[in-house]
């Protein structure tokens, strides 16, 4: 056989073995919360979708503020399969980020993130901070009214920041408004800086996955008082299953694409007001609903900069759960910090809805 | 003794030569990046000098009770005919986070979209995020001509 005399070919050259072991002994562990094993593996493959549509939408766009619209109208239009790619690469981010949320709030809430795992926590978290900055300079590319309002909010919100907030402001927008400057400067953020980052943080996060193996949640650990869980071979009997869900999501993917492309909207004005019911990416609904319910003034602050340092903490928080939460990482039941995730979680949930409900005009 | 006196000598050279390497290696890298980060700081812009601008309409042609919105150098500005006839000019960049605001006739105020910031026509914000007053533009009415300035 053809694959046999490969590999017996490669084995005479390079050293197989750790492949080989690799496949032979990773297992998943079979428990209720198994189910909760596949949403890493899920955001990985839409993630390589997004890999490969935005190469191809690169062959054909043009990062500046004259041509983005017109490049990206161009590839909607007149590309052959554009509007397949175009819509693909937008439904699929959206989806990406939804499957992060729900993988990174599994691993929260069975602990996975405790002792020995810290690091992989961290890398991860530091890949939900790139994903979401991905999703939020793709957004400005197109270059339509939406785009640039939320830019604008977004960068002015960066600008908040003590001390620091006026230079990253003016790092961002590539000058001290939102320009065709800041498309070029977004377009480089998005398509080289952040790859290469996540490049070497995924690497990173997927080669610790490995070491350690999967975590099994206190609760199952201790109910099975020491011995060994019902494990299941990843090779082939998980990937089969995650090759499963990844083809049913190829397939919603192309059935979203085709039948709610993704719109273009109207080009950017600088010089047109705001349009009435605007609003950012879903993922990011929470807060900007928050920054409305804030008053103007708490005391001698504006409302909106102790918004951001809020929100700051919240994310500084979720990064260093591990070395908080100190039970644990002894292996005792932590309900604290199970709490405080679930507070977390519902909070994010309730501002995104009424988000969407509560009304636009005052 | 002596050795002792030997030790304490290349104790010193090692750590003369560690500072060396270590303190060269720190400006390798500190000139290195000194320019990268530079290069990363978007260079300021010259602001055109004239601060006024003449609109492009007339004043016969607005309605009362309408606002409009209109480029004053590189950001925009809006201009407001009142129910009562005057005339106001401010920056239409909400004080909030820097959205361009609109004029509602319904409501007579001045809305901004982003996050429901709402101003009189003194331009003072009266509801929603934002913290402060819309910044006013002077007017100047020659003939059928409208000039706006800023002071
Ligand atoms: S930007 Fe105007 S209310 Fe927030």
């Amino acid at each position: 056989m053809a694959v046999v005399r490969i590999t017996a070919w490669l084995e005479e050259r390079i050293d197989l073995w750790p492949i080989r072991h690799f496949i032979q002994k990773k297992v998943i562990p079979v428990h209720r919360h198994s189910v909760w094993y596949y949403f890493g593996g899920m955001t990985l493959f839409l993630f390589a979708i997004q890999v490969a549509t935005g190469i191809l939408l690169t062959l054909y766009y043009r990062p500046s503020g004259e041509e983005a619209y017109e490049s990206v109208q161009f590839i909607m239009t007149d590309v052959q399969f554009g509007w397949l790619v175009r819509s693909i690469h937008s439904w699929s981010a959206n989806l990406m980020v939804l499957m992060m949320m729900i993988h990174a709030f599994s691993v929260y809430l069975m602990q996975a993130y405790r002792k020995p795992r810290e690091l992989t926590w961290v890398t991860g978290m530091l890949l939900f901070g790139i994903v979401l900055f991905f999703g939020f300079s793709g957004y400005l590319l197109p270059w339509n009214v939406l785009s640039y309002f939320a830019t604008k909010v977004g960068t002015e919100i960066a600008g908040q920041f003590p001390l620091v907030g006026h230079l990253l402001m003016r790092l961002l927008r590539g000058g001290d408004e939102v320009t065709g400057a800041t498309v070029s400067r977004f377009y480089g953020i998005h398509i080289a800086i952040l790859p290469a980052l996540t490049t070497a943080i995924l690497a990173l996060h997927l080669f610790l996955v490995q070491k350690q193996g999967m975590s099994v949640p206190p609760s199952v650990e201790r109910a099975h008082r020491g011995q060994p869980l019902r494990a299941m071979p990843f090779v082939p009997n998980f990937l089969l299953r995650d090759l499963f869900g990844w083809f049913v999501t190829l397939g919603l993917l192309a059935a979203l694409a085709a039948l709610f492309p993704w719109e273009l909207g109207q080009k950017a004005d600088p010089f047109a007001p705001a349009p009435a019911g605007i609003r950012p990416e879903w993922y990011f609904v929470f807060m900007f609903q928050s920054l409305k319910y804030i008053p103007a003034k708490i005391g001698p602050f504006d409302g909106e900069v102790l918004g951001v340092l809020g929100f700051s903490l919240g994310g500084l928080f979720l990064l260093l759960v591990p070395f908080l939460d100190k039970k644990s990482a002894l292996g005792e039941p932590s309900p604290l910090f199970r709490r405080i995730g679930i507070g977390i979680i519902a909070y994010i949930v309730i501002f995104t809805v009424l988000g969407y409900v509560a009304p636009a005009v005052p | 003794m002596v050795v002792h006196e030997q030790g304490e000598q290349v104790d010193h050279g090692r750590r003369m030569v560690n500072w060396l390497l270590g303190s060269s290696l720190g400006v390798l890298f500190v000139s290195i990046f000194y320019p990268i980060v530079k290069y990363l700081i978007p260079p300021k812009l010259a602001e055109p000098t004239t601060v006024s601008v003449t609109l492009p309409w007339k004043l016969a042609e607005l309605k009362a009770n309408s606002g409009r919105i209109f480029r004053f150098k590189s950001l925009p500005g809006i201009l407001v005919k009142t129910s009562g006839g005057d005339l106001r000019a401010f920056s239409a960049v909400c004080t909030h986070l820097q959205c361009t605001v609109q004029y509602r006739e319904d409501r007579q105020d001045i809305w901004c979209a982003c996050h429901n910031g709402v101003y009189d026509l003194n331009g003072k914000n009266i509801s929603g995020p934002p913290p402060r007053p819309l910044e006013a533009l002077k007017l100047n009415v020659r003939g059928d001509q409208i000039i706006v300035m800023k002071g």
